[in-house]
């Protein structure tokens, strides 16, 4: 993936070295000790970490170029709508989707999936139609879906997962039938690291006339996403987990699909013109997105799509797919410790539990180590629920974790162990 | 570790892998349910009230080590109280977790306060709390399910 409008010397095409110290070194927050010990950051999937080209960005936006966007005729309203726009290009390129205005910002994936089921689930899913999901999806991807088959009095279907977490694909076609409208799956799971094939969940689902939303916040940082490619309806995910700010997200949505949409949030800049009499809406993208936007926000994604474009998705899933080798093998050899999630297709999660020992115990002994890992349900409930177990301790990884970092959390568990005489 | 080791003490960690109480009660006339939705933590509390004592109380559920300790060294502390001293030790123990300046000698507190390491890491304060927040219910008997959020 190049970034567009430049062609940016790509690493993707030498067979230099993936050079993690010199990446670290981009990023101020990663320079810190905490108690006294070196920040070892392994929240990946909970939020990212950025790159100071990121948080330069957003402070140069305030500092010289803010303004709002769209209407104004001076100078720096006509600065900072053009780099608005050059975000949502970024984007556009960054999931290759064939329009510019295919691409809506909202506020991260959670409200992507919330426009889709409040605009296009509301005009198509009527009672008696299905919905399907999988047993693996974060609570963004549950609940829209379940208000609106409450509200409609539709079908709520749930794909079954196995024992290593992977999505049984027979069991997900024997649930699509005439009657589904919509399938919505994760990319990848946050919980599981499962790596979906999503592209032949498209063609089956798309052979029964049923919609696609993929939810793609775990994908994005990890994985090159084409949404052509793909042929998915709807793609989703959120900035702030892939290096950029928060309060910023992408839905993709087919031109056509979106065209047809009644909007979701009304108010200014959505519309072509109000009288009390009638309103008309505004074109695509525009449709979607009413009000101010979070403009650095946006500014900042693009400089993140940037930031990983030029050191090159593949080269990041490649660095990542050895370290969660590595770690997978270092955590599988410590006694009484159970990986959770083993699919085949992984990307770097590592879910696990420590016979005995609560995840909120692991997590708090970890964290005065240094080691920032998240416990607890990782807002997929019924994750745990099919898994039997309260909450996970979870390790998630990013490009600008090391080898000495895995090390380093190894080390940690024993020490949980220690203290708790196991 | 220092200050690990406030927190996670002897005491605690036995209590936490042997809790005692552990277990439901036939003759409980009061009951309540507690629940920590960021972690997991889940606690049943059953008490048999007896005009104004505390005749026998117990506990079940699952959760963290400082959660379940909690519950087992609340079980123990409260058997053969007062209503109203429950209640003065409920302010005094959530004095005690989130820091304030504790009646730390107060004798009441007995082995709660082990619990003093609490107030270094707030977080963990919820954990410890739970059982008690779920006591309080089952005492009022208002049949609510008690959440830390």
């Amino acid at each position: 993936m190049k970034a567009i409008g430049k062609v940016l010397a790509s690493r993707e095409d030498t067979n230099s070295p993936f050079d993690v110290q010199k990446i670290r070194a981009d990023f101020p927050i990663l320079q810190q000790t905490v108690y006294g010990k070196p920040l070892v950051y392994l929240d990946n999937a909970a939020t990212s970490q950025k790159p100071a080209a990121v948080i330069e960005a957003t402070t140069r936006y305030y500092s010289t170029d803010n303004s709002n966007i769209h209407r104004g005729v001076h100078l720096l309203s006509e600065r900072a709508t053009r780099e608005y726009e050059e975000a949502r290009a970024k984007a556009q390129n960054f999931i290759n989707a064939a329009h510019s205005k295919e691409i809506i910002f909202v506020r991260g994936t959670t409200e992507a999936i919330n426009l889709v089921a409040n605009t296009y689930g509301r005009a198509n899913v009527g009672a008696g139609d299905e919905v399907l999901i999988t047993a693996m999806e974060h609570h963004s991807n549950i609940v829209p879906w379940q208000m609106l088959c409450e509200e409609k009095g539709a079908r709520l279907r749930v794909a079954p997962i196995n024992d290593d977490g992977e999505l049984i694909l027979d069991e997900l076609e024997k649930l699509l039938n005439e009657r589904t409208k919509i399938v919505s799956v994760a990319h990848i799971s946050n919980a599981l690291g499962t790596i979906n094939p999503v592209h032949r969940i498209v063609e089956m689902a798309h052979h029964r006339g049923a919609r696609v939303l993929i939810d793609g916040a775990q994908a994005a940082p990890h994985a090159t996403i084409d949404v052509q490619a793909l042929d998915c309806d709807f793609y989703a995910f959120s900035g702030h987990k892939v290096f950029g700010p928060t309060g910023i997200g992408v839905l993709y949505g087919k031109a056509s699909l979106l065209e047809a949409m009644p909007p979701y949030q009304g108010g200014g800049d959505m519309i072509a013109s109000v009288t009390f009499e009638k309103t008309s809406y505004n074109v695509l993208p525009y449709k979607f997105e009413a009000g101010t936007p979070n403009i650095a926000g946006t500014i900042g994604l693009g400089a993140a799509i940037d930031y990983v474009s030029e050191i090159g998705l593949e080269n990041i899933a490649r660095y990542e797919q050895g370290l969660l080798e590595y770690g997978t093998a270092e955590l599988s050899k410590i006694p009484g410790l159970r990986l959770i999630g083993t699919a085949r297709e992984k990307a770097g999660v590592l879910s696990f539990v420590l016979e005995g020992i609560h995840p909120h115990d692991v997590g708090t002994i970890l964290d005065r180590e240094g080691i920032a890992i998240r416990t607890g349900h990782h807002c997929a409930m019924p994750v745990m629920e099919r898994f039997k177990i309260p909450a996970t301790s979870r390790a998630s990884l990013a490009f600008y974790n090391t080898r000495e970092e895995i090390d380093a959390l190894v080390t940690g568990i024993y020490k949980v162990k220690e203290v708790f005489g196991s | 570790m220092t200050d690990l080791r406030e927190l996670y003490q002897e005491l605690i960690l036995d209590h936490g892998r042997r809790p005692r109480n552990f277990k439901p009660l036939d003759e409980a006339n009061r009951t309540a349910e507690g629940f920590n939705p960021l972690c997991g933590d889940k606690v049943k509390i059953y008490v048999n009230v007896d005009g104004d004592e505390i005749k026998d109380i117990s506990f079940q559920g699952s959760g963290c080590a400082i959660s379940t300790a909690s519950a087992s060294i609340m079980t123990e502390t409260l058997k053969g109280k007062t209503r109203d001293e429950a209640e003065e030790l409920f302010e005094t123990f959530h004095d005690l977790v989130t820091g304030e300046p504790a009646k730390l000698d107060s004798p009441e507190l007995g082995k709660l306060a082990v619990f003093s390491g609490v107030s270094e890491f707030p977080i963990r304060v919820k954990c410890a709390t739970l059982s008690w927040h779920t006591l309080r219910a089952a005492l009022k008997g208002n049949g609510e399910v008690v959440s830390t959020e």
